[in-house]
């Protein structure tokens, strides 16, 4: 029988700034967070400020300089069109960041309240819903989204971030709903219940907080997915506009010329991508040992 | 893991076919552009009217959903709808392509399984020394790599710069009377040397994170009293990591490498365009670009298919692996 107070009232204020504060305390010793977290700060300060940086606009051709070799004029070569390539990576970076970001934004939160109100109302809800979910998860992320691309029509971000988020949402909601299953066990669920607050408060405010550490570190490895998907996406040429600078458009654009030995265009953008997931990847890995979820 | 008979689990992933199936062919009827825009060309009005209604785009989603179901259950598979409108059966693609990729998956897993099965086992056993931390770092590298773009540097490095085996294409093992004809590649040579790349490709994510599932599993086995009776009755390590930890650790990797094979497909979808291999994930990626929505729908049906059979076949082996796992799912 659990009967300590932290139970019934859920985690009072200061407990919770406790448990805080030391895992902000592990966070700040754990090496892999802390490598993530510098890697990815780069490619943020990049995404914010990487146009004033860029030495090229990212899509100025310039027919005298094409295919050139990395050199102090051009950091990174030039690619058949004549377009350097580190201005375009450069550019490239604020549309993935941006994209996966809000990509994974969107999921978690769509999903987190699927999850949400899956785990606590139980029932034919949570069948309906569960039973829902893996209908669409039977089919891989990928085909999904290259479907709903096509179906919408959709050269565009907006709508593959909104494809991305929808497609991860299902397994969101059932992490969300496995970590809430027992919760709501608890008696601070059923103190709520008994104060006759109203659902969403008890959902939102008594529960939430409780469920956050897996909802971020899920948060967390989604977005790394969301980087593989976007970059992937792209590659295939689905979901971009017609002569974007996003990563994969540029390796799929180059990488037949890599069989004449013009590997740069595609280098660039695909050490970009790798070092990007990396450090997502390790951010997720140091949560996870800290949440031990 | 939930406690449902077989039977009721059976039910609800027929469910799983049928709702993803659904979705995808609400998402068809949700085209901005109408299918009769794509695929009815005639001018005439009443003849117009017939080719819709023989496509059943006069019906609403459901009834038409509904008519696709029922012919897929009778073994129609659909067509692919030419202009005119042509018809061409859907099986047919799939007979020609599926061997293929179902080629691919399982090289795919094998190789996957013969590293990450040995990998799992030294760094669980050598966990927290410098060996375990190379195997986990190292792979959490190349795991951090999108499989496309191991794919191109593996087809420029080992395909074109050391030139050791061709950067593309594909050769069935078993040549036809055509291929011999016609001077194709084909025979258990070619066909292996075309598939090291793809295969390495596809597989060395999934040896990334089945290293890391085994070598979990294995450190929680290694804990357990057999293990320690076993190191007792002096045992080698090495019989002891093999047949007492091994197996019982195994059941995550398997359960996972199983559900994986359907997922495998989105996978192939992107090596296969890089490497010219004529399997489904290419033919997948071919229909969704030339809009062939009905092929697509079949072939969505046989990933949830597939998804279904290996839900149902570790439902039925995780007891053969080990038999406690029964009793703590009932």
């Amino acid at each position: 029988m659990n009967t300590s107070s932290s139970s019934v009232k859920s985690k009072s204020n200061a407990e919770r700034k406790a448990i805080r504060a030391e895992r902000l305390q592990l966070l700040r010793r754990n090496k892999a967070f802390l490598v993530g977290a510098f890697i990815l700060s780069f490619w943020l300060l990049i995404a914010v400020f990487g146009s004033m940086l860029a030495p090229y606009p990212y899509d100025a051709m310039d027919f005298m300089a094409v295919s050139k070799k990395p050199s102090g004029t051009y950091w990174f070569g030039t690619n058949k069109l004549g377009q350097d390539v580190f201005s375009r990576v450069l550019a490239g970076t604020q549309l993935i960041v941006w994209m996966s970001f809000l990509a994974t934004a969107l999921g978690t939160i769509v999903g987190g309240t699927l999850g949400l109100a899956a785990g606590y109302f139980k029932g034919w809800f949570d069948i309906v819903l569960m039973r829902l979910l893996e209908a669409i998860s039977a089919i891989p992320v990928l085909i999904v989204a290259l479907l709903a691309i096509a179906a919408l029509d959709g050269q565009s971000s907006g709508i593959t971030v909104g494809v991305i988020g929808f497609v991860f949402a299902p397994n969101i909601a059932r992490t969300v709903r496995a970590a809430v299953l027992s919760e709501a066990e608890l008696e601070y669920v059923a103190a709520a219940r008994l104060r006759a607050e109203r659902t969403p408060h008890i959902l939102f405010k008594e529960i939430l907080p409780n469920v956050l550490p897996p909802i971020i570190v899920e948060f967390t490895v989604r977005l790394g997915y969301a980087i593989f998907a976007i970059a992937t996406l792209s590659f295939l040429g689905a979901g971009v506009e017609a002569g974007s600078p996003n990563w994969g458009s540029q390796i799929s654009e180059n990488w037949a010329y890599i069989f004449s030995n013009i590997w740069w265009p595609t280098l660039f953008p695909a050490v970009a991508i790798a070092s990007l997931a990396v450090s997502v990847n390790l951010i997720s890995d140091g949560l996870l040992e800290v949440f031990e979820v | 893991m939930k406690s449902t008979a077989p039977l009721q689990r059976l039910v609800q992933l027929l469910l799983v076919v049928v709702g993803s199936t659904f979705f995808v062919s609400i998402l068809i009827r949700l085209l901005p552009v109408g299918l009769e825009d794509i695929y009815v060309v005639n001018p005439d009005p009443v003849g117009r009217a017939k080719e819709i209604s023989d496509l059943g785009l006069d019906l609403n989603p459901f009834a038409f959903y509904f008519r696709w179901l029922s012919g897929f259950f009778r073994g129609d598979f659909g067509s692919y709808v030419y202009p005119g409108p042509t018809l061409e059966p859907v099986s047919e693609h799939i007979t020609r392509t599926l061997p293929v990729t179902l080629q691919l998956i399982v090289y795919v897993q094998i190789v996957a399984l013969a590293f990450a099965i040995p990998l799992g086992l030294v760094s669980a056993y050598k966990v927290g020394t410098r060996v375990d931390r190379v195997i986990s770092n190292g792979l959490f590298i190349f795991s951090s790599v999108p499989s496309f773009v191991i794919a191109l540097l593996l087809a420029f490095y080992i395909g074109v710069q050391l030139g050791w085996v061709p950067p593309l294409g594909y050769a069935p093992p078993f040549c036809s009377a055509e291929d011999i004809d016609s001077a194709t590649a084909c025979g258990f040579g070619e066909h292996f040397k075309l598939m090291v790349l793809p295969v390495v490709s596809l597989s060395i994510p999934l040896i990334a994170s089945y290293t890391r599932l085994l070598r979990t599993d294995v450190i929680a086995t290694l804990r357990e009293d057999f293990v320690t009776m076993a190191a007792s009755k002096g045992l080698s390590n090495r019989r002891i990591l093999w047949t007492h930890v091994f197996r019982p650790s195994s059941i995550t990797l398997f359960t996972s490498a199983a559900l994986n094979m359907g997922a495998l497909v989105g996978g192939a979808l992107v090596i296969e365009t890089i490497f010219s291999i004529p399997g489904i994930g290419f033919e997948i990626a071919l229909a969704i670009g030339s809009r062939q929505y009905f092929a697509l729908q079949a072939y969505i049906a046989i990933i949830a298919f597939g998804y279904v059979f290996f839900n149902v076949l570790v439902d039925l082996t995780v007891g053969l692996i080990d038999p406690r796992a029964k009793e703590r799912r009932k």
